[in-house]
């Protein structure tokens, strides 16, 4: 009996002991393999805003085509997350839909002892939001600053003016989590550098969310990049103070400099990049990256590629 | 029978794994609350303002001019999502209890238990996927509200998620009572429902009380499902048709963006002690009052 059980035993050991010795192999033997099955030689690993993160993966497809042995691999998060995995030395790209900021530049020179690179590879326009039934056309940007700050006094649709139907008065403002670029920059620009946003804002976690909850939602007013709109919200022309002239959200608006609230979208490499990294931010400044950037919404570099097609 | 020297060899080894994965537990518990702490203890008792942190509702952590930390409105938001996740799944838990110990013919009684137990297993971003999507639109249209995503919403789903753990230790409470309790009842006279309300729910209320706290225990502790259905707000709830946002929420959405061990970093993990000794007080409690059924009978 129990030369039988210590028998079965070890089989069950020597059986467990090949699982484990398996598994560690596999681990030590991962290899990127691209689908023809050979071996891809370099691999970028790019993260951060939300806001870049379409287009980047939409360029990373394509580069596939242009260098069969180097494979981008992309990741959104925030913006916060891109930059904190160029810290951490996980990335070789960062995307960005803000600055870095000065205590991120110093990190990032303390702990990887290169000072990051900035590159501006297109704008992105914010857009300002309401449900397709709402009618209102335009905003300025001080009432945006009263709707969205902290302690803010326009919390009704009556004190702009919109007559909502019966219940539906209150402005439901949406915004981003706080470690999104968008917020970041929408904070800057919109409700001022030194001012907060105000407290029982419905905080989503992606753009998406946001166009998607106003598009659902009539009396509430919502922000997101312009390459993010459907059609169930409207977007507002927004003036810098009320009584001047509105602008609509458009190319042309943006890289004239007359839409007031753009910005750039920006990625950062820790240092001069290896050669391979370099390569693709070169191919993402040529045309063929800069359209996929005006397909998803953006606003591409130079007006000669916005007018092409 | 002689024992050879391997199977010796053998049973010694097999004795100590064992030993070891015993011991394991204490330790894992043990270093966990130690590396919480040790993460968050540096601003605990340093810049930390306690008073701030429990009576401000105004939680600021990337304010440019002022920051403030200020937990009131998330530990409210967790508070009232809990509680409505309680007051739906209490009756619900430990009626369906009730009914399977007590009403309900074997052959249904198999089945339930297994569809509850697989209830007890559909992960929690799925719960919350279906706040987000199907309870949204429904809270929408019945209670004529602009936004679904609120209280009620969160604490359906946490009521739903907690109902299983209610019903299945509530039952064996219930069945724990003597069948003796019953037969005499029954002797005396007693209806079904005096046998229930007289005789089972006194003589079951320890066990069924450590099933609803650790039906709470499992609501406060939920993080994806609250997540993604309360609406993440910031506020006070005044109505439950408000959204909300949780502790755990305001973890699980903030922890991966902070540098590691800033201000804020490590507020997150004072958040994090506080969770932990809500949960750890709880579970205490439900234990105490287990134990205390065992020393009864």
């Amino acid at each position: 009996m129990v030369r039988i059980y210590t028998r079965k035993l070890y089989s069950v050991s020597i059986f467990l002991l090949a699982i484990i010795f398996l598994i560690t192999a596999g681990c030590l033997h991962k290899v990127n393999v691209d689908e023809s099955g050979n071996k891809a030689a370099e691999v970028i690993q790019c993260a951060g805003s939300d806001t870049i993160v379409n287009v980047a993966q939409a360029w990373a497809e394509k580069y596939k085509e242009v260098e069969r042995n180097v494979s981008v691999e992309v990741s959104g998060g925030g913006s916060g997350i891109g930059i904190a995995g160029l810290i951490n030395g996980t990335l070789d790209i960062a995307n960005s839909s803000r600055k870095i900021t000065a205590e991120e530049f110093e990190k990032v020179v303390k702990e990887r002892e290169h000072e990051p690179i900035e590159h501006i590879v297109g704008y992105d326009a914010l857009a300002v939001f309401v449900h397709k039934d709402n009618p209102l056309e335009e905003i300025s940007l001080e009432e945006l600053a009263e709707i969205y700050g902290e302690k803010g006094t326009i919390d009704r649709w009556s004190q702009l003016g919109v007559e909502m139907p019966p219940g539906r008065d209150k402005i439901i403002v949406t915004s981003r989590q706080s470690n999104s670029g968008t917020y970041f920059y929408f904070r800057e620009v919109v409700v001022g550098k030194k001012r907060d946003f105000r407290l029982g804002t419905i905080d989503l976690h992606g753009s998406k969310e946001v166009a998607e909850l106003v598009g659902r939602t009539i009396n509430a007013i919502g922000y997101t990049g312009m390459g993010y709109v459907t059609p169930e919200i409207k977007m507002l022309r927004i003036s810098k103070r009320k009584g001047e002239k509105a602008i609509t959200a458009s190319i042309e608006t943006v890289l004239n400099g007359t839409y007031p609230v753009a910005r750039p979208l920006l990625i950062y490499t820790c240092g001069q990049p290896p050669q391979h990294v370099q390569k693709f931010i070169d191919w993402i400044y040529m045309s063929e990256a800069q359209n996929l950037l005006r397909q998803s919404g953006f606003v591409p570099l130079k007006t000669e590629i916005a007018e092409a097609k | 029978m002689k024992r050879s020297l391997l199977s010796k060899i053998n049973e010694y080894f097999i004795e100590l794994f064992i030993k070891a994965c015993g011991i394991s537990a204490v330790i894992f518990v043990f270093a966990i609350f130690y590396f919480i702490f040790r993460e968050g203890a540096s601003f605990m008792f340093g810049k930390f303002k306690p008073i701030e942190f429990f009576t401000s509702p105004e939680w600021y952590p990337t304010s440019q001019s002022h920051i403030r930390y200020g937990a009131l409105a998330l530990i409210a938001g967790t508070l009232s999502v809990t509680t409505l996740a309680m007051i739906i799944a209490v009756p619900f838990g430990i009626g369906a209890a009730i009914f399977i110990s007590e009403f309900c013919p074997l052959r249904v009684k198999e089945t339930l238990k297994i569809l509850i137990e697989l209830l007890a297993a559909i992960p929690s971003v799925v719960w919350g996927f279906i706040g987000l999507t199907i309870m949204n639109s429904l809270i929408i249209k019945i209670f004529d509200v602009a936004i679904g995503l609120n209280v009620l919403n969160g604490g359906l789903i946490l009521a739903m998620m907690s109902v299983p753990i209610i019903v299945s230790i509530g039952e064996d409470a219930l069945k724990a009572v003597p069948d003796t309790y019953r037969e005499a009842a029954e002797a005396m006279g007693a209806t079904r429902w005096q046998i229930i309300v007289r005789i089972l729910l006194p003589a079951a209320k320890n066990g069924l009380l450590a099933a609803v706290l650790l039906g709470v225990g499992r609501a406060i502790g939920e993080t994806m499902a609250v997540l993604m259905a309360t609406g993440h707000s910031i506020r006070i709830p005044s109505s439950i048709f408000d959204p909300v946002r949780t502790l755990t929420a305001t973890i699980a959405a903030e922890l991966g963006e902070t540098a590691e061990h800033s201000e804020h970093y490590q507020v997150l993990f004072i958040i994090g002690i506080l969770l932990f000794a809500i949960t750890f007080v709880i579970n205490l409690a439900a234990d105490f009052i287990v134990k205390g059924i065992k020393n009864k009978k």
